[in-house]
């Protein structure tokens, strides 16, 4: 296995350096990735607050969210249950929306059905 | 200058624990550790020391409280036993894992059940391999002693492992003997400052202790505390030289009593050692070349030289304080250890464990003469007759 031998490491486990989870690319424990459907997304940024890894891109200067930090995000499909837009999809009377349906504004798509 | 007291074993750890002025005690009372925590918290409601000290609901919390102290920077103490020590269990292993140089005064007692708060060794035979170094001590004077290297060994920057000191429960805990006790400045002096290298509170080099740690680094973590229990026996040694040099003692890996000249060794630790001395004392008398091994250290073991120590005797038994249920021929743990090293260090003589004084059960002198006297005819005719005896156990 490549890495750092013992003699090099820090000892105890202990992580030296502050922010360091940066570093760490999660996103290849994915399983489901999110990704941006066809409804307008109102940059309300309640993905963004929730996003346990802070994988929710944002452009801070013009206020909007811009897309999904997929190095590190895990595929929980937390910032989906959580926007606004999503629930506001216009569907049929008891009619359920797929988590993938295309009209949400994030939708979660198996990674091995993801296509560009 | 010293002064001697009259001092309990566990009154003797307390004092030890005064000198040293740790900056965070954190325990819980168990029989039969309990009139030491009781001295030390009279030693913190009378201002003598500095020392913060936690009371907390379980032992669990204790350990816990011990190593996000440990973790802060501070010099950490506690002190358990039996079923206390098996509920900080899980804290244990971590302690070591995290590299915390906690101190903890171990006052041995059977582990339950039934339930017995009287001694064996069963409870810190429980903590071989959580990573911990582990002292005996036959005394109160020896638990004193070994509990101010203690310090000094835990955080030597080579080790940073938590040490045990172990003694008897009652037997030594309890039982009332002259202790030589150093003057508080030279104690100071010894242990010195904790110097902590990586403190939660150096607040402009923020770390993290603890984190999640897989199968890309954990492995090496553990390899690291293989190095620092390498690095121990050595510093041990290191830390009693300067600690006899300093008061006038004696302390080593293990004490070889008369095993020199001896033809047969009993091999026994904590209180038990000092009874075996008597015997060994009277056996002489008769012209018998029998001697005593006791030992300190019991982790890291010692093994080369216990191998070198024994090697030329012509039979050697074990005394241990505990069963290691479904081991090899149900046999206790220190002979089983015992038997590997000098197995592996190519010696080879007849050996036979004998298993006693479970649960308190006293050991008298004329018992340990009888496993003496099992080991001369062992000797005579090259063979043991029975490898594993559970001694003075009613049929």
């Amino acid at each position: 296995m490549s890495g750092t031998g013992w003699k090099d490491i820090p000892i105890g486990g202990m992580i030296l350096e502050a922010g360091n989870a940066v570093e760490y690319l999660t996103g290849g424990w994915r399983a489901f990735r999110p990704v941006r459907g066809e409804a307008d997304c109102t940059h309300c940024f309640q993905c963004w607050l929730f996003c346990p890894d802070s994988s929710i891109l944002v452009d801070t200067e013009n206020e909007k969210m811009i897309g999904f930090d997929l190095d590190h995000c895990k595929g929980c499909g937390i910032c989906a249950s959580v926007c606004p837009v999503n629930s506001r999809v216009i569907r049929k009377a008891g009619e359920e929306l797929a988590k993938d349906d295309a009209r949400l504004c994030i939708r979660i798509v198996e990674e091995g059905k993801f296509q560009e | 200058m010293s002064t001697f007291e009259a001092l309990a074993g566990n009154e003797a750890v307390a004092t030890a624990m005064r000198q040293i002025n740790p900056d965070l005690v954190a325990a819980y009372p168990i029989t039969p550790q309990t009139s030491t925590v009781q001295k030390f918290a009279d030693f913190v409601s009378d201002g003598l020391v500095d020392t913060e000290f936690v009371c907390v609901e379980s032992e669990h919390s204790a350990m816990s409280a011990c190593v996000g102290a440990s973790a802060a920077g501070a010099r950490v103490m506690t002190a358990t036993a039996a079923n206390g020590l098996a509920l900080m269990w899980e804290i244990v292993y971590i302690a070591a894992s995290n590299r915390c140089p906690i101190v903890m005064s171990l006052v041995n007692r059977a582990l339950s059940g039934p339930i017995n708060i009287h001694c064996d060794h069963s409870d810190v035979m429980g903590m071989r391999d959580a990573g911990w170094i582990i002292l005996f001590s036959e005394s109160g004077q020896e638990a004193y002693d070994n509990l101010i290297q203690a310090v000094r060994i835990a955080e030597h920057p080579d080790v940073l492992l938590p040490v045990a000191v172990c003694q008897d429960g009652f037997i030594t805990s309890h039982g009332m003997e002259r202790v030589e006790v150093y003057d508080d400045p030279d104690v100071k002096a010894f242990v010195g400052q904790f110097k902590p290298q990586w403190s939660l509170l150096d607040l402009e080099n923020p770390k993290t202790y603890g984190p999640l740690d897989f199968y890309d680094y954990y492995y090496e973590h553990k390899r690291q505390q293989v190095d620092a229990m390498e690095h121990a026996q050595g510093v041990i040694m290191e830390v009693a030289k300067e600690f006899n040099a300093k008061f006038g003692r004696d302390y080593g890996l293990f004490e070889s009593y008369r095993v020199e000249d001896a033809d047969v060794a009993v091999v026994a630790a904590n209180s038990t050692a000092g009874t075996a001395k008597v015997v060994v004392d009277q056996l002489r008398g008769d012209g018998l070349k029998v001697g005593l091994l006791k030992p300190r250290l019991f982790r890291p073991f010692p093994a080369k030289e216990l191998a070198d120590a024994l090697g030329h005797l012509k039979a050697v038994a074990v005394m241990d304080r505990s069963i290691s249920f479904g081991a090899m021929e149900n046999a206790g743990p220190l002979f089983l250890e015992l038997a590997a090293a000098l197995a592996l260090h190519g010696v080879q003589m007849p050996m036979a464990d004998y298993v006693y004084g479970l649960g308190g059960r006293d050991i008298l002198p004329g018992e340990i003469e009888s496993v003496y006297r099992d080991m001369l005819h062992a000797a005579e005719t090259g063979q043991v007759e029975q490898m594993v005896t559970y001694l003075s156990v009613r049929e």
